[in-house]
């Protein structure tokens, strides 16, 4: 089969030196078919590669793993009582959870329980799944031993047999990027996003729905991740987007092309911090204080964050 | 080929027959691609005339241009596409992009393995390979996203492959940010047989409910 070149000297070269002529690369002038890696995979030297879907045992185990599988794929259908925005899981934990370096199911089960320094205390693998709703999601934690977790978990543990425990496994989380050469910034992350990302998500951020069914996820707005999502951090983000964005195209992007465009869509408006402290001021205080989050700054005009308390559940409307 | 008149009466008596709305009356532009797409656009499945029925005009204007440019490359279609102005480019895309879907592709007989492979790439991917699935650009049922990305339920086996294999050795350029050209190139032969014979045995009442873009999630 044919293969797309992997161009390692350039991923090494950019990862290596600080990139001195990093602006963007505009349609007209890129080439027929960027060079990208076939996934997510490639910087992160994962050896491990979970089992074949088709070798999910056809009994009563196997049913829950399959459910768990579901809610990943089409998070509204299977857990709509626990979304409230128009994304499912697999938009950011890609091939429904199963890929190197796209934050991989099988990465998490073996890395819990850990202290995470986000909420000061040690966390268990259903803290993690619930955080995903809470934020990512911008619903509602489904409770401890609920259907929806305990499928989720089946499916987790299915996909990771095999794995020793240990959190240093390659593959788990997006892979590292290297630090920008120049600050990331809101203007240059537009002309990436014009010309890599709103054929898909559309000019302003808000994805693309046919026959009522949601095709591109939306980035920013009232149907995107909230405040408290970990892609509303500025890094997150860009690690997420360099190693799987452009869709099908990963590492195309430069770092920098990445970093300047993970800027401009965490520089957008999307829905309150759930963990909202009554005004924008304490809750970046309290929850943003770093240089990965413009909530509570002003981008482009506007103050981000100001929207007053979090609007109350709502399951999604497609 | 069709005379004029019995287009115009095929259009308005199918039109009605299958929609109860009334369709327009080709403009004359489209007269001549009548001969091989069919006086609905429905395509010659036989003949590998794609149809042009439901695709996003902004699709099928810019296919014109390929041809004409040569980014695409047919030796049919190039001629046809040359001496078409950029209005007459403008009226006959949005004369099919309108049109209703009426055709339904035939099935091409493969194995049940190939079938299921066909249904994994179309559905899931094969993320081990770089491919991603088709319906997630396609969207789902492969009914296309306007503007840029086209159905791909409603054509046939042979059209569908015949594209692919253009990628690949390329003879169709111009797609934009090479986003399929990326797709096609990690797409074996048996690939490409097993996920066009499935797509093309898809319900064409897939097609007929094509792609109604609502704009984004709000
Ligand atoms: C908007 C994007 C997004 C969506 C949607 C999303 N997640 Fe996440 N998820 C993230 C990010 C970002 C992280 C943090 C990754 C990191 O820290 O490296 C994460 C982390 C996780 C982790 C822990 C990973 C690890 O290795 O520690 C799990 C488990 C998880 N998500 C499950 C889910 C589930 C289940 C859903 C659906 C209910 C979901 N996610 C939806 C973005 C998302
Ligand atoms: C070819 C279409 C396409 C292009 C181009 C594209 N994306 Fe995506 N994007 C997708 C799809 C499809 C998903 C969901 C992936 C999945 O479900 O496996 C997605 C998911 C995402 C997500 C996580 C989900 C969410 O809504 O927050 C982010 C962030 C994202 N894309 C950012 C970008 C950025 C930035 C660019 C440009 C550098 C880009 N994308 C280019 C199709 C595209
Ligand atoms: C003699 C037969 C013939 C005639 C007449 C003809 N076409 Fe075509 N057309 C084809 C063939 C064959 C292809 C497929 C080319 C390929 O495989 O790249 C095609 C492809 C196309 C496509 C691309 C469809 C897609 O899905 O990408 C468009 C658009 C198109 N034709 C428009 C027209 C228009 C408009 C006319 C009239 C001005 C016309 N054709 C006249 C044979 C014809
Ligand atoms: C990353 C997004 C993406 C994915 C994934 C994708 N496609 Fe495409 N596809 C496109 C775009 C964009 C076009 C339009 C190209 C153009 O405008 O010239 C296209 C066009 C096509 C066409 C030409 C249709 C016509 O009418 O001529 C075929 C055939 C096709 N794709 C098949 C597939 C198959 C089969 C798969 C899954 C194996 C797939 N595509 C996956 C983006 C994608």
């Amino acid at each position: 089969m044919k293969s797309t070149p992997l161009l390692m000297s350039r991923l090494a070269g950019a990862l290596a030196l600080a990139c001195v002529v990093c602006a963007p690369v505009l349609a007209q002038n890129a080439p027929v078919e960027p060079k990208s890696a076939l996934n997510a995979a490639l910087l992160t030297g994962a050896t491990f590669s979970p089992p074949d879907i088709a070798t999910i045992p056809k009994d009563e185990f196997g049913k829950v793993v399959q459910f768990g599988r579901n809610v990943m794929y089409d998070t509204k259908k299977y857990a709509p009582q626990y979304a409230g925005n128009s994304l499912n899981c697999v938009n950011c934990h890609t091939d429904g959870g199963a890929m190197a370096g796209s934050a991989p199911l099988w990465g998490a089960w073996v890395s819990y329980p850990a202290y995470r320094s986000k909420n000061k205390k040690v966390n268990t693998y259903e803290d993690r799944l619930q955080g995903c709703f809470r934020f990512s999601m911008n619903g509602k934690a489904p409770p401890l031993g609920s259907d929806v977790l305990v499928a989720l978990e089946a499916y987790s543990y299915w996909l990771a047999k095999g794995l020793p425990v240990d959190e240093k496994v390659a593959g788990r989380g997006y892979p590292d990027i290297p630090e920008p050469a120049q600050a990331p910034d809101f203007v240059r992350g537009k002309s990436v996003y014009e010309a890599n990302c709103a054929i898909c998500h559309a000019a302003n951020g808000e994805g693309r729905v046919v026959n009522g069914a949601v095709v591109f996820p939306p980035l920013w707005g009232a149907q995107s991740f909230n405040w408290g999502a970990g892609m509303g951090s500025i890094k997150n983000a860009a690690k997420f987007i360099y190693a799987n964005m452009p869709y099908g195209q990963s590492y195309s992007l430069t770092p920098q092309q990445a970093w300047d465009v993970a800027y401009y869509m965490d520089g957008q408006e999307r829905p309150q911090d759930p963990r909202w402290e009554g005004s924008v001021v304490v809750t970046r205080a309290k929850y943003h204080d770093n240089k990965n989050s413009l909530y509570g700054t002003t981008v482009n005009g506007i103050l981000l964050g100001d929207t007053g308390a979090p609007k109350p559940f709502q399951p999604p409307k497609s | 080929m069709l005379k004029p008149r019995l287009t115009m009466w095929l259009v308005a008596t199918l039109g009605l027959g299958s929609t109860g709305v009334v369709l327009a009356a080709p403009p004359p532009e489209a007269v001549s691609c009548a001969a091989c797409h069919g006086a609905m656009g429905e395509g010659l499945p036989a003949a590998n005339y794609p149809r042009l029925a439901g695709l996003p005009a902004n699709y099928i204007a810019e296919q014109l241009h390929y041809f004409a440019s040569g980014e695409r490359q047919n030796v049919i279609m190039s001629g046809m596409a040359k001496p078409l102005t950029p209005a007459q480019v403008k009226t006959i895309a949005d004369y099919y992009a309108a049109l209703p879907v009426t055709m339904a592709a035939p099935a091409a007989s493969v194995s049940a393995g190939l079938m299921a492979r066909g249904e994994q790439l179309a559905v899931y991917g094969d993320w081990k390979a770089g491919i991603p699935a088709c319906f997630r650009c396609h969207a789902a049922g492969g009914v296309g996203v306007p503007p840029y990305f086209p159905p791909l339920v409603g054509q046939s086996a042979n059209y569908l492959s015949d594209q692919i294999i253009a990628w690949q050795t390329g003879t169709r350029t111009g797609d934009p940010q090479g986003l399929m050209h990326t797709v096609a190139n990690r797409m074996t032969s048996s690939d490409t047989q097993a996920v066009v014979a499935w797509l093309a045995a898809q319900k064409p009442e897939a097609a007929v409910t094509m792609a109604k873009s609502e704009g984004g999630a709000q």
